[in-house]
């Protein structure tokens, strides 16, 4: 069979009694967007479909790619049925990627669905058809599904808001405590991982991370989120602590799905979702605007500072709401 | 030709040489390909069950150790078994002698030794072409 002549109501079909080549073809339309990719949209939101979702981040090379892999072991041995999805860069200049993730997975994840996504453009770590491929996966039955960013900073917390269980990987040589103590990441994460424990300085990681949770205890933040981070050690060569990470995922998963957080953050997604279509949209007729005449008249007249940049801000947003 | 090919490169087999396959994906990572890199030691029917789960639009593999009439037919049955039309790339060192062989046994394109970027982008926008028109 070849996929590429069905429809998308075929494609669902296919994909919902576990055809393969069925999702990895809807995951291609919710990434080019346009009508199929609403229709996979509108057919995949079914309220019923539920999956944990787990993000996986951390700062480039902390070792996330090998980290999922050894969960993805882990997950396998347990019989369970996750999808990955694993993000890299697109080329701000050609657009293109490296989509580097899989080759540090499949050895030890046979069986697993596993998907390469670029951000292709989106900010933040993640790619813009991330909350609905995780729709489409949950609806044609995986769980848990973890979505692996791409290499991140300090603020690029998206993922926390795509994600029910946030798991920040550390490695050793990342910095020191002054770093542990910005905002951003430590701060959403829900689960703190130092990975290449069998590495020198590994010690000093989680003694900086632990002592940047007890700061938080002090000043009250821990009291405000009424949770502290665990923190694991895990050498992804081998394996090693990769079970007791998988352990903590599934406690923080039954444990906000008794407190009822879960529900507080799934609302809190469609906000951020919401936005990010919003924000999209706006962009594309910004780009339109600024490219027609009109535009580049009011361009030019910033280059020569006839006009402010604000100013011209305030013209386009007037000009794209009359044109709505 | 869709919008942004994707494509899966990969080496089969024992065959430790993966220089020639990082400047591909690099060469075609910059002419705006998105490159799913599985790099060395795999077998067809992983690649072919890679290829199935990222929709890819073409596979590449790449060949220094004379198995390429050995392992290109298999690659290409692994393929067509599980019901995918992708098209199958090979380059590396084929003798210019093998190539109507590889062809004769479903491989889309050979890409020799030497072969310029352009060659390599051309080839790979052609192959994934004609596969989706």
């Amino acid at each position: 069979m070849s996929s590429i002549a069905l429809g998308v109501p075929e494609l669902v079909e296919r994909a919902r009694a576990g055809h393969r080549g069925a999702i990895a073809r809807l995951i291609t339309h919710i990434e080019r967007g346009g009508p199929e990719g609403d229709e996979v949209a509108a057919l995949t939101a079914s309220p019923a479909a539920d999956a944990h979702v787990v993000g996986i981040t951390g700062a480039p090379g902390s070792g996330k790619s090998s980290l999922t892999g050894q969960l993805l072991r882990c997950l396998a041995e347990a019989r369970r049925a996750p999808a990955v999805l694993a993000i890299d860069p697109s080329s701000p200049i050609t657009g293109g990627a490296l989509l580097g993730d899989r080759v540090r997975m499949d050895g030890v994840a046979e069986g697993a669905f596993v998907r390469s996504m670029a951000t292709r453009g989106h900010q933040g770590g993640l790619a813009f058809a991330v909350p609905a491929t995780l729709r489409l996966l949950a609806d044609v039955g995986f769980d848990p599904l973890i979505v692996e960013t791409t290499g991140v900073g300090q603020v690029e917390v998206a993922i926390a808001a795509a994600a029910d269980t946030t798991v920040l990987v550390v490695a050793p040589g990342w910095g020191d405590a002054v770093q542990a103590n910005k905002a951003g990441l430590l701060e959403v994460a829900d689960i703190l991982v130092v990975n290449k424990a069998d590495r020198p300085g590994a010690r000093d990681v989680r003694r900086d991370l632990e002592l940047m949770l007890d700061l938080g205890h002090i000043s009250g933040l821990e009291a405000r989120s009424g949770r502290r981070a665990p923190i694991f050690s895990t050498t992804s060569t081998t394996g090693e602590g990769a079970d007791q990470v998988l352990a903590a995922i599934d406690e923080h998963g039954a444990d906000i799905v008794a407190s009822g957080q879960l529900a507080e953050r799934r609302r809190r997604r469609g906000r951020v979702e919401v936005t990010g279509r919003v924000e999209r949209l706006l962009a594309a007729r910004t780009e339109d605007i600024l490219d027609s005449d009109a535009g580049q008249a009011m361009l030019e007249a910033i280059e020569g500072r006839r006009l402010s940049p604000a100013a011209a801000a305030q013209t386009v947003v007037r000009d794209i709401a009359k044109r709505m | 030709m869709p919008e942004t090919p994707r494509i899966v490169l990969a080496k089969l087999g024992f065959d430790g040489h993966d220089r020639g396959l990082k400047v591909v994906a690099r060469i075609l990572r910059d002419a705006g390909m998105e490159i799913v890199y599985l790099g060395l030691r795999q077998s067809p029917e992983g690649v072919a069950s890679v290829a199935e789960q990222e929709d890819a639009d073409a596979v590449g593999i790449s060949m220094h150790n004379a198995s390429h009439l050995t392992l290109a037919p298999l690659m290409v049955a692994a393929l067509r078994d599980i019901g995918l039309e992708t098209p199958v790339i090979i380059g590396g060192i084929i003798p210019e002698r093998d190539v109507e062989t590889l062809l004769q046994a479903g491989v889309a394109a050979v890409l020799g030794p030497g072969a310029p970027a352009v060659e390599v982008v051309e080839t790979v926008r052609r192959a994934t072409g004609e596969a989706s028109g």
